[in-house]
């Protein structure tokens, strides 16, 4: 089980939260206005990495938090 | 693939050229399946197909094997109705024996707004001439004795839709077949050979890296499965994909006769029995995208838990083996075939949790694809460009329960 450390509830199991998806971030080499928002709409970075995310905390404070993950291996980092 | 199955099978091994008409990447069963039909329908057998590892070592010799066309949108439906339609007669087509065994579908109810939802998918099913009908407690205790109709107490059960049509075939049999097929008539398939770049001409894909050396293709075809974000990202081209993972677990041997396949939208969960006995059950992908493959003791106690709600006598058995495959989760719940915004390079992916039911249809659209240089009819709809002309698919029917 992975766990979270939630700013305002402490240390708590991961089925509390609710997956917000990767921050989008769109890359610099699209400059079409309407191209960056498909982009932003639709596509992912899907990183095989450490990836900066949204998290809601629905079994806690019911408050969005940002996380950073390493998806390769599926751990959270806490810094 | 181990060595006593290839001796089972007619398969030619080759030496890779250093070109060919199209190289497909990865040996799952999309990539395979339309090497299959580039040969058997369009004469085209100049192909390789080149897999990082084994074939068959991707999803496609990882998944629960349910093949149903009771989907929730009419494109989808047309689309996965052809695929059943193929999988009845890819026995004869390939002579190959792939264990298909026509089961039907019972999707439970336990709620008046799932009530709800089974009607609605029964008419348009009906409408769209897929068998999908409502069955009435008393009937789905007929087509499973197992069940529990109360759901332990926790989860009455006040009907279902019945999918008469749904079945199961042993998925490295599909991707045997399909390999066999295809190596029959001259289509080169290189195992152990990983992808580590495309060659390009400007924007335009014109080959493939290897560690063994280039490999020049008139199409590449990228079916690599969960690892397709990377992959076309060497080709500059972006994609509505996140990877999930998808766990499943089997028991050992029960009686021969559990008939149906039981899914559960409330309970996120499926049952079935595998040709050996063993109780076959998967649920809905990991919440978080990840390209782990380690399976988790949470997944197995809170699916364990469900299904025992609506079969207690699965409390009785143990569990044999747990596993995890990446899968290729579009934006809209819905695959994503044809060009991209790259000249040579085609791509088959967004299958995620639900494309082994499409193999010899996705296989066989993308080969008239490459063969024409069109886009087939009826995957239209699934087309990349689709998001950029606000035509997205979403389809909540496509995931394993929802
Ligand atoms: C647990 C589980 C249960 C499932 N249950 C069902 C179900 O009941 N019904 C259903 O319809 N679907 C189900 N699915 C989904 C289904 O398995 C997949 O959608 C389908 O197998 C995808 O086939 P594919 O050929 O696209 O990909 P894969 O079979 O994953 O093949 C991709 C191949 O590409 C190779 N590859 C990757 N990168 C490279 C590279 N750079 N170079 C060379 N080769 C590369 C990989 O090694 C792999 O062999 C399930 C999936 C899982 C994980
Ligand atoms: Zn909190």
């Amino acid at each position: 089980m992975l766990w979270v450390t939630c700013p305002r509830c402490g240390h708590r199991p991961i089925d509390e939260f609710k997956f917000g998806g990767e921050i989008p971030d769109v890359p610099a080499s699209i400059t079409d206005d309407a191209a960056r928002d498909l982009d932003r709409v639709w596509m992912f970075n899907n990183v095989d990495g450490v990836t900066t995310e949204r998290w809601f905390h629905e079994g806690g404070c019911r408050r969005w938090m940002t996380l950073k993950r390493d998806t390769h291996l599926d751990r959270v980092i806490e810094d | 693939m181990n060595e006593f199955v290839e001796t089972l099978l007619d398969l030619h091994w080759h030496e890779p050229k250093s070109s060919y008409d199209v190289v497909i990447v990865g040996g799952g069963g999309h990539g395979l399946a339309t090497a299959y039909y580039l040969a058997t329908r369009h004469g085209i057998t100049n192909v390789a197909v080149v897999e990082a590892n084994y074939i068959g070592s991707g999803n496609s010799g990882r998944n629960t094997t349910i093949i149903r066309a009771n989907y929730g949108i009419p494109e989808s439906i047309r689309f996965y109705q052809h695929s059943m339609d193929l999988y009845k007669t890819l026995e004869d087509d390939t002579g190959c024996w792939i264990m298909h065994n026509t089961k039907g579908l019972i999707w439970l109810a336990h709620t008046e707004s799932a009530m709800r939802s089974e009607r609605a998918r029964c008419q348009l099913n009906t409408a769209m001439g897929t068998e999908t009908i409502m069955v009435d407690p008393a009937e789905i205790k007929q087509l499973c004795p197992q069940i529990d109709l109360t759901g332990s107490g926790r989860y009455p059960v006040l009907g279902a839709s019945h999918h008469v049509g749904a079945s199961t075939a042993r998925h490295d049999r599909v991707v045997w077949a399909y390999a066999q097929g295809a190596m029959r008539l001259g289509v080169h398939v290189l195992q152990n050979t990983p992808v580590t770049g495309l060659l390009m001409d400007g924007d335009r894909v014109t080959g493939v890296k290897t560690a063994t050396g280039n490999i020049s293709a008139g199409v590449v075809m990228s079916a690599v499965g969960g690892d397709v974000t990377q992959f076309a990202a060497h080709a500059g081209v972006r994609l509505p994909i996140r990877t999930h993972p998808l766990q499943a677990f089997v028991t050992n041997g029960y009686a021969q006769g559990f008939g149906p396949i039981i899914s559960d939208t409330e309970l996120l969960s499926y049952v079935s029995q595998t040709a050996r006995g063993q109780m076959l059950i998967g649920a809905e992908y990991d919440r978080q995208q990840s390209f782990s493959r380690q399976s988790s003791f949470d997944f197995l106690q809170s699916c364990a838990t469900k299904v025992s709600y609506l079969l207690p006598f699965l409390k009785n058995l143990r569990i044999m083996r747990q596993w995890t495959g990446r899968c290729d989760v579009s934006s809209d719940f819905s695959p994503v075939m044809g060009f991209t915004p790259a000249p040579g390079f085609v791509i088959t992916t967004g299958w995620g949790t639900w494309g082994f039911k499409a193999i010899p249809a996705g296989g066989e659209a993308m080969a008239e694809l490459i063969a024409t240089d069109t886009t087939p009819e009826i995957i239209e709809p699934f087309s990349l460009n689709r998001f950029a002309t606000d035509h997205s698919m979403a389809d909540q029917g496509s995931t394993g329960t929802r």
